[in-house]
């Protein structure tokens, strides 16, 4: 095997997620409650990609996502991809989808939806999912993608 | 059974809304039944809508039903900090069903997904208003004979207005013609006009108010420029008198237009309207009684 010089070590059984926007890299870490895991983390910040120039990634041990889980980071990062490795061997390869309906993701941009006035969580149907066009299911507004702030 | 709520125009299908229309005609035949006897109905009008209110209490008394319920927040524990929750919960403990209106948009669809009773939407905020629409199509269905077809022109406040934008939803089942006459500043939103392009709605959009856009209506729904709508007061000064309907201006229309309007009027239809047999505003009011018995029947289940 050729060696190549790796820019974060191996992991034996976890989920690498790779090619994270810089960006968006502590976002994504947020997102899946990285900070509520016990087992080890390795955030890579910053990395050379030849795809992206620089990029983000991100190495969980011991950890397995569903997939409802990992769809959380679809509006943020939705070209993103899991490997799931077990025994140092990528086992499989996971995708990112944005899902029907995101569940207390998405703030509601109308001060004078329920949402923003009772406790409560926000949901939103995904109308369109090529321009990224979201409805609040409460308000019925309508959210663009350049427009949408994460809670 | 599965609970069923009356919160947005958008739920109903094509099918729902001409039931709908059927039993309200129902309704205006015999208008005083005795099936809500032994149920109670709860008023919750977080904020003051006099008009809506007495209607649907009205017609709650006309089928033999008890109420409860309040007419302004003021009085309530809402003003000591109490959550929409909380009420909603604590009343549908209560009731049979729940008749709100309330300040903030959505929130009859996140009442209808905490009480174990039917939620009936009577306005909240600037969303829904659908029991409106239900009286505004039955209107239109009574005195047209159809709602199929039917070239509608609506005049005013067309981002604001609420009214508006439900009728212009709830008609989109019975391929209308619509046109629209507002100013620049208050003109139909976009996503309407998508809406309508994927259902393949034919429209236009007019600034001038003029008698050749009347004269191709078969309705003409007129509605109030708000001024509790506008955060600006200056662009509310600027538009409020531009649409005005004068008698004189119906001489070339046709016969079987009418005249509709959600009131409460300001200025925007002139008093020499009023006699014209073509204006059926106040009768419009009077069919939202029957469109409100059958709202209430058709949640409560009952045939």
């Amino acid at each position: 095997m050729e060696q190549k010089e790796l820019q974060v070590a191996a992991l034996k059984n976890g989920t690498v997620i790779d090619h994270i926007p810089t960006e968006q890299l502590f976002k994504v870490v947020s997102l899946l409650g990285v900070q509520q895991l016990t087992t080890q983390v390795t955030i890579g910040y910053g990395l050379d990609s030849k795809k992206m120039g620089k990029k983000g990634i991100l190495k969980i041990a011991d950890k397995f996502f569903e997939q409802d889980e990992i769809n959380r980071i679809s509006l943020i990062a939705p070209s993103v991809k899991l490997n799931i490795i077990r025994d140092y061997e990528v086992v499989e390869k996971q995708l990112v989808y944005l899902p029907d309906e995101l569940l207390g993701l998405v703030k509601c941009n109308n001060p004078k939806c329920i949402t923003n006035n009772e406790p409560m969580r926000t949901r939103f149907k995904v109308i369109d999912k090529e321009k990224i066009t979201l409805q609040c299911h409460y308000c019925e507004m309508k959210t663009k993608k350049e427009e949408i702030v994460l809670l | 059974m599965k609970k069923e709520s009356f919160v947005s125009i958008v739920d109903c299908s094509k099918e729902d809304i001409l039931h709908l229309i059927q039993k309200a005609e129902f309704f205006e035949q015999h208008p005083n039944q005795r099936i809500l006897e032994g149920k109670v109905c709860a008023t919750l009008f977080f904020e003051p809508s006099t008009r809506t209110r007495l209607s649907f209490e009205t017609a709650v008394n006309r089928l033999g039903g008890r109420i409860i319920g309040f007419s302004d927040a003021a009085t309530t524990s809402s003003s000591k900090g109490e959550t929409l929750k909380d009420t909603i919960k604590m009343v549908s403990n209560y009731v049979d069903v729940i008749i709100m209106r309330h300040y903030l948009e959505g929130a009859a669809r996140y009442a209808s997904e905490i009480a174990n009773v039917p939620i009936i939407n009577a306005g909240d905020g600037a969303n829904q208003h659908p029991s409106q629409t239900m009286l505004d199509m039955y209107s239109i269905y009574k005195t047209q004979g159809t709602l199929d077809h039917l070239t509608v022109t609506m005049v005013g406040d067309l981002k604001y207005g609420r009214t508006v934008h439900s009728l212009l939803t709830g008609m989109s089942h019975f391929n209308p013609t619509f046109r629209f006459v507002a100013p620049e500043e208050l003109r139909l939103p976009e996503i309407y006009k998508q809406f309508m392009d994927n259902r393949g709605i034919c429209y236009s959009e007019h600034t001038d108010f003029s008698p050749e856009v009347i004269n191709q209506s078969d309705i003409l729904y007129m509605t109030r420029v708000q001024r509790e709508r506008f955060t600006d007061l200056m662009e509310y000064e600027k538009v409020k008198n531009v649409y005005v309907l004068t008698n004189s201006m119906l001489a070339g229309s046709k016969d079987n237009l009418r005249i509709l309007h959600p009131l409460p009027r300001v200025n925007e239809i002139a008093r020499d309207v009023d006699d014209n047999p073509k204006a059926y505003y106040f009768e419009q009011a009077h069919n939202g009684v029957f469109a409100r018995q059958a709202i209430i029947c058709h949640v409560l289940k009952i045939p």
